[in-house]
């Protein structure tokens, strides 16, 4: 088989690529989705506040996936589901897997949107047994929300990350108690807004600086010990405390899903987990793009969804053969800041770029600076955190004649 | 009334039974759990050692070399992924005559190819060989292999040829009777047999006493190891050792047969049974191992846990008639190299009860088993060819290890049955891989549901109260 654009996944990334590439002239386009549905994640995902940047207005997940999902049906764009792709080459040859079997589709350009994993409870060092009632925060949302079972009546969360924060709420109106939810660093990684509506807003306790040092129970799990933790993030001696429980919730960090990317010998950014891309998203490996959270864990889909587009685009104009070389420079995370994406800008490219970053830890009144070549601006933001990814968009005047960009955030006045 | 009562379905269990059944004789496997491979047999560092510790002269050496030397034909008529990879004993400053006697102890024991290597040798063989390694013995003969896929196939393999499993059956009392004994479970339940074998590890003491037999005591050494996701699997290439202690062989690094990296065990003395990783249990495996092998990738860690290694104040397995009655086999304080072992210790075990049995050999067994990755191996011909005649081998079900549909139902359809999520994990490795079942739990768990209509407060992980869904329905 071949196709002008296949694209790896049908959750948001995958949509919104496949609509974007569409609206750029592409017609040849096949979107794989392992699922029976497409949507990805968001299928799960009923809570609302999805699409607020993007739509101004407030959709729940299946809402929002289901908006794509239209769009792309009304393209008449193929998603085929219940299909696996078990591996792609660099020459852009796509194993696929299905009840029909094993098949191979030669794409002129891929878009990779696998989305993420969930870290998993194993991952990080929890002593004591192993008894039934460990969740990923997300298998849980599974069991509640498509499944339709309670998987636990009383629960302790490990991890004040959004999906943690969202559970807790979840858990709480389907009737089951939240003993805590521990978060190991000294703020949480999830949302401001997640904070005050699903902890606040029902008096469910956020203990910072805490995690989950022993798990009890022999069949099923039947507490767990909190500890306090140092500034090094190891447990003090005599904080533990013993929490009852029938349920542990993990939301310990999402890791791109990149076994694939990985396969095919791409590299991957030891600090993203994703593919090194450019403006358009495109990989070290001509036309294969990628997107979405299989590139970097965003924090709103309206981003995912955003990025998507830039890198269907692109997409599109390399599968039409419209695409000329580009001659990069790189972009660099100074004070401050964990990681910039894309790594690398066309300096030539002649357009607005918007660079996505995350800050390293929470400031208020605080300056970025963006420096490229001679040009130095900065950009005042009232408050940042490494939960809530930051932007700025640069004039493409001041990539010329630089060798690079770099983005640094301090305290204003520092 | 069974011939032969096995009591334990472990890895030695399994191979007693399998060899019994080579025998004309009804055997009858009977494990306390709800599913075979509960205990030792599960978690454990999965080595075929080559047979250089063990003492020269004891049962542990001679059954060692002999399971070891006939692993090939085991595995192969199991379905089982064995590989001799090689094992290196890596001795530190100080430690160069250990080294030296394991060398010398291995040429009596028969031990094949051994060779003393100076540290710079040995690093040629193994590139992430600490530079702290001043000598290191090597072992081409010793292998890896899959602990639960093999006590699993060989139980099925004895079913395949006619051997019942009752589980959920601990033995509580027991009968001594004129024919041989009567078996009582904890839940009222009575088997009799002829004869009955001991093969219940760390129950085995238990066992004994409720026929009399005072005559060995059973204690337990808790192992905790760290599992390392697939893209660190070839981290290193053979088994690294420390040189072994009293308490055990050490911290060893080893890629598993399914492409892992296994790291541990540590050795603590229990007084019970108890599987629960300590805190310190972390900090001591990393440090241990870092002094044979550096730089160990721990950051892609995928999930820690323990195993309870029995072992009896003999120092050496017992496999034996026992001297209180006449109707009880023991076979106990089979600690390492009690999983190479297994096989020689069952054909051993099955010869002397056949004989005492008077039971001739029962030319109908048939060894074979068909692999449980036979799915996996094929090439994409003859998946495709499997995928028309059966759409589930085309479904993945466990995204990081690949596992379809039809491999599930498959397992679920096959001897021994899993009736638990652990069950099916242990037989497909769904839910084995990088997200620990993150994704895949739920399905698996509609499919348990489906195929033994199960509701949904009723599935467990692995049997008895272990539910996965204690709040109900929606």
């Amino acid at each position: 088989m071949k196709r002008d654009i296949v694209i790896i996944g049908g959750g948001p990334a995958g949509l919104a690529a496949a609509v974007a590439a569409y609206d750029a002239g592409a017609r040849d386009i096949l979107v794989i989705e392992r699922e029976s549905v497409a949507g990805g994640i968001l299928k799960q995902c009923i809570h609302n506040g999805f699409g607020l940047t993007r739509f101004k207005e407030s959709m729940t997940g299946p809402e929002y996936a289901h908006k794509f999902i239209q769009m792309a049906q009304d393209r008449g764009i193929e998603i085929m589901t219940d299909t696996f792709v078990t591996s792609f080459t660099k020459d852009k040859r796509v194993e696929c897997m299905n009840a029909d079997g094993i098949f191979t589709v030669q794409a002129k350009a891929i878009v990779l949107c696998m989305g993420c994993r969930e870290r998993s409870k194993g991952a990080i060092d929890i002593a004591g047994t192993r008894p039934a009632g460990l969740f990923s925060a997300g298998t849980a949302q599974k069991y509640i929300n498509i499944e339709g079972y309670l998987p636990c009546k009383r629960a302790v969360i490990v991890g004040s990350g959004d999906i943690g924060l969202i559970m807790a709420r979840r858990l709480t109106l389907e009737g089951a108690q939240v003993a805590c939810v521990c978060e190991i660093m000294e703020h949480s990684s999830g949302l401001k807004r997640n904070i005050a509506q699903c902890l606040d807003d029902f008096g469910i306790p956020l203990l910072l600086e805490h995690t989950v040092v022993e798990i009890h129970g022999k069949e099923r799990v039947s507490g767990v010990t909190i500890a306090k933790v140092d500034k090094q993030k190891r447990p003090i001696d005599g904080t533990e405390k013993f929490y009852e429980c029938d349920g542990v919730l993990f939301s310990v960090g999402l890791i791109p899903e990149n076994e694939l990317t990985k396969g095919a010998g791409l590299a991957v950014d030891g600090r993203t987990k994703g593919c090194i891309v450019d403006g358009d998203r495109e990989t070290e490996a001509e036309g294969i793009f990628a997107c979405g959270n299989v590139l970097h864990v965003h924090d709103l889909v309206d981003h995912v969804s955003e990025e998507a587009e830039r890198a269907g685009r692109a997409a599109a104009r390399y599968a039409a053969g419209k695409y000329k070389s580009k001659r990069y420079i790189n972009t660099a995370a100074g004070d401050g800041v964990s990681y910039v994406l894309p790594q690398k800008l066309d300096a030539d490219g002649g357009e607005p770029q918007k660079l996505y970053f995350r800050v390293n830890r929470a400031l208020r009144d605080a300056t970025i600076t963006v420096e490229s070549g001679g040009s130095v601006e900065t950009y005042n933001r009232i408050a940042v955190a490494p939960g809530e990814m930051e932007s700025v968009t640069i004039k493409p005047q001041i990539l010329i004649g630089a060798d690079g960009v770099k983005i640094s955030v301090k305290v204003r006045g520092e | 009334m069974y011939d032969v009562a096995v009591i334990g379905g472990g890895i030695v269990g399994a191979f007693c039974a399998r060899e019994l059944v080579g025998y004309k004789l009804s055997v009858v496997v009977l494990e306390a759990a709800d599913d075979v491979c509960a205990g030792a047999s599960r978690a454990n560092s999965g080595i075929v050692h080559a047979g250089f510790d063990a003492e020269y002269g004891t049962l542990k050496a001679k059954f060692n070399i002999e399971g070891s030397n006939i692993m090939e034909r085991v595995s192969d008529e199991l379905g089982v992924k064995f590989k001799r990879i090689g094992a290196l004993v890596t001795a530190q400053s100080g430690q160069e005559e250990r080294i030296r006697h394991l060398y010398e102890n291995g040429l009596k024991n028969g031990v094949k190819g051994l060779q003393m290597l100076d540290g710079d040798a040995a690093r040629e063989l193994e590139h992430n060989l600490s530079r702290n390694v001043v000598s290191a013995l090597y072992a081409p003969s010793a292998g890896i292999i899959c602990p639960y896929g093999m006590t699993i196939a060989a139980i099925g393999n004895a079913m395949d040829n006619g051997a019942a499993l009752k589980c959920g059956f601990k033995v509580s009392s027991v009968d001594r009777t004129e024919s041989g004994c009567a078996l009582h479970s904890e839940s009222g339940e009575t088997i009799c047999a002829r004869m009955a074998v001991n093969c219940a590890g760390y129950g085995a003491q238990r066992v004994a006493e409720l026929f009399g037999d005072r005559s060995f005591k059973i204690g337990a050494r808790k192992g905790e190891y760290i599992l390392l996701d697939k893209s660190a699997g070839a981290f290193v290439s053979h088994t690294i050792f420390s040189v072994p202690t009293k308490a055990g062989k050490g911290v060893l690094v080893t890629p598993t047969v399914d492409g892992n990296l296994l790291v541990g065990p540590t050795s603590v003395e229990e007084a019970e049974h108890d599987v629960a990783v300590r805190r310190c249990g972390f900090e001591e495996i990393r440090s241990k191992s870092a002094r044979t092998v550096e730089n160990i990738p721990f950051g892609q860690t995928i999930t820690s846990f323990a195993g309870v290694r029995a072992y009896c104040d003999r120092h050496d397995f017992i496999v034996e008639q026992s001297a209180v009655a006449k109707e009880l086999y023991n076979v106990a304080g089979i600690e390492s190299p009690g999983l190479t072992s297994a096989p020689a210790i069952g054909r051993y075990v099955a010869e002397r009860i056949a004989e005492a049995l008077g039971a001739e050999q029962n030319l109908r067994f048939d060894p074979h088993r068909k692999s449980m990755s036979w799915f996996a191996e094929l090439d994409r011909d003859g998946k495709n060819e499997v995928i028309k005649r059966d759409p589930a081998y085309g479904a993945i079900v466990c995204r990081c290890e690949n596992v379809t549909l039809g491999e599930i139902l498959e397992a679920l359809r096959t001897e021994p049955r899993p009736h638990t999520l652990d069950g099916i994990k242990l037989r497909t490795r769904a839910g084995m891989g990088r997200c620990q079942g993150g994704f895949c739990q739920p399905s698996v768990f509609n499919i348990l549901m489906k195929e033994y209509g199960y509701k949904a407060e009723e599935v467990t992980k692995n049997g008895g109260k272990s539910y996965i869904i204690t709040g109900g329905e929606l």
